[in-house]
């Protein structure tokens, strides 16, 4: 730390000594996210529902339901990939979207922000942190399918699914922020629920897309969802990965189309109140 | 030339929030140094002062600036510490924990002991925020604002919905760190905290500022008590006693505010021998911001 302290003067010629603004700042990032870590993963009431949910529809719909299907392991390795989605975009809309909608209506966020805390250090913590619990997720997921659905797949495929759906939650965090800053503190939770639940159905995250009527089937090309679970889907093997990168510049997009959007919302919002 | 730099300055700064109009035109030079106190009534100002002069809302004309700056910068708000009115902290953090965060957002914090000797938060460290006392939490958010050792601290209805003896032991903490020679902005709606520590009051009502001085010239303009009773006395009757500065008349229900409530009521009862529900009372502040803000806005209403 010593080797960072650096001495300057203030126009009014007071001696200033301070650790190195950058230095300082990237101790603020690591802070924030390590806090933030701790802090959602300290409430149970929200690990249960967002780690728990997803683990339990797998092993529920995947695993159980499958017993005695001799087609058992290709279901569980399919529905490895769409509930994983499933998963981590509910961490991305709930745990991010909801959370920064209610830090802001209670007042909370005025408080970080009335602090020296560069505001792209909160908000990398969120993203952060939604990351590293769905990467939790996957993992879980990834041992419950291998041990008790016999999912194999080489050592390749279990990495790049991990990471696809953990970087995948990225765009979701884009939209749960997007839907905060538009519906409102009070409105983000119920808006979030009414949205995803239909659209996780229509991109198939809970029936195969293929199986949905036919006009709802091409609906599902603009759902963000969709793009993740096809992503996964070819990452295991089940589609051929003829159009991963089509899904990755999908995600892409639809990222920076909801950062647009709740950037919109973010300036909208300067200087509003909310009770 | 001696020329000190305000740490905060309001320069006929306005703030409109869609067609309402939160502050109207504010200049307001605030320290170096000393405790102002703003008061008023819910929805007199207060706050969307404290929000512009934080950098957490632009003003629709006029200026801001805190110590000749932007308060949007980050050096200036390494200067400050604020604590706000809020609805909900993270509650699984404890308070260890919080102050620790906060301390590394400031290049010269508080040493993390002292931070907790003067919020008197000392063995409550380890305790989660959600599992304190109401009291414990508001001395929290002072910590917090004090993390980085400010020179200027914005503390916005600290003590609201403290019992008496919190709010008193709370007093003593914001006293000890004003002796630091610090400037400190306070909003709150109890004229007796206002009293109790600031050494200048800054009244302010529907968004303007209605009286600036010291607590004993503005307790001086608020003094007086109010009567209500019952009475066969027209509303021209109780006008023409001498003493009565304001009054609410329907039916024969009158509330009155006079400046010596014994001659009045003297008065009252010579007059009118019929007379019931005769009741004398303090003035509560908000009613003398009342008497205030009516003797100001009256002559632009009347043209």
């Amino acid at each position: 730390m010593t080797s960072a302290v650096i001495t300057s003067r203030s126009p009014s010629g007071d001696a200033i000594v301070a650790t190195t603004p950058r230095f300082r700042s990237l101790r603020i990032y690591l802070a924030e996210a390590k806090y933030e870590l701790r802090k959602q993963t300290r409430i149970p009431a929200f690990m249960i529902p967002t780690i728990g949910f997803p683990i339990m529809f797998y092993v529920l719909f995947g695993l159980l339901m499958q017993h005695g299907n001799k087609d058992s392991a290709t279901v569980a390795t399919y529905m490895l990939a769409t509930y994983g989605a499933f998963g981590v975009i509910s961490i991305a809309l709930f745990s991010l979207g909801v959370g920064v909608a209610a830090e802001r209506g209670q007042g909370w966020l005025a408080v970080k922000k009335a602090s020296p805390m560069p505001l792209t250090a909160y908000f990398t913590a969120k993203y952060l942190t939604t990351l590293a619990i769905g990467a939790i997720l996957m993992l879980l997921m990834c041992v419950i399918g291998a041990v008790f659905g016999h999912v194999r797949m080489s050592a390749a495929q279990w990495t790049m699914l991990i990471v696809s759906e953990t970087l995948g939650a990225i765009p979701f965090c884009a939209m749960g922020l997007a839907i905060g800053y538009l519906a409102g503190p009070n409105s983000a939770a119920p808006v979030v629920n009414i949205l995803y639940l239909p659209m996780a159905f229509l991109s198939g995250l809970f029936i195969p897309a293929e199986m949905l009527p036919r006009f709802l089937q091409g609906f599902a090309v603009v759902l963000p969802p969709y793009h993740l679970a096809r992503l996964a889907l070819e990452t295991v093997g089940i589609e051929p990965a003829s159009h991963a990168l089509v899904h990755i510049a999908a995600l892409v997009g639809f990222g920076a189309l909801f950062t647009v959007i709740a950037s919109i919302g973010y300036h909208r919002d300067e200087g509003k109140t909310y009770g | 030339m001696t020329h000190t730099i305000p740490a905060a300055r309001l320069s006929s700064a306005s703030k409109t929030y869609d067609d309402k109009i939160a502050l109207r035109d504010v200049s307001l030079d605030i320290g170096p140094g000393g405790v102002v106190a703003l008061l008023g009534p819910n929805g007199a100002g207060k706050t969307t002062t404290v929000k512009l002069l934080l950098g957490l809302a632009a003003p629709t004309s006029g200026s801001v600036t805190l110590f000749g700056g932007d308060p949007r910068r980050a050096s200036s708000r390494q200067r400050i510490g604020a604590m706000l009115q809020v609805g909900k902290v993270p509650e699984t953090l404890r308070v260890s924990e919080h102050i620790d965060l906060f301390r590394t957002y400031y290049p010269n914090p508080m040493p993390t002991a002292e931070i907790f000797a003067a919020a008197g938060l000392d063995g409550l460290g380890d305790r989660k925020f959600g599992d304190l006392s109401g009291g414990q939490r508001q001395r929290v958010l002072f910590a917090l604002a004090i993390c980085g050792d400010p020179d200027m601290l914005f503390l916005d209805e600290p003590t609201l919905g403290f019992d008496v003896e919190t709010r008193r032991s709370f007093w003593e903490q914001i006293r000890a760190f004003v002796s630091r020679g610090r400037t400190i902005l306070l909003t709150t709606h109890y004229m007796e905290e206002a009293d109790a520590l600031a050494d200048r009051i800054v009244v302010i009502d529907h968004g303007s500022i209605i009286a600036d001085g010291t607590p004993t010239e503005i307790k001086r303009r608020v003094s007086g008590r109010k009567i209500h009773c019952t009475t066969r006395l027209s509303e021209d009757d109780l006008r023409a006693i001498p003493g009565v500065t304001q009054l609410r008349y329907d039916h024969g229900s009158a509330d009155l505010v006079v400046a010596d409530a014994e001659s009045v009521a003297r008065e009252l009862l010579w007059n009118d021998e019929s007379l019931s529900d005769l009741e004398i009372s303090g003035i509560q502040l908000e009613e003398a911001f009342l008497a205030l803000t009516q003797s100001v806005t009256q002559t632009p209403e009347a043209a």
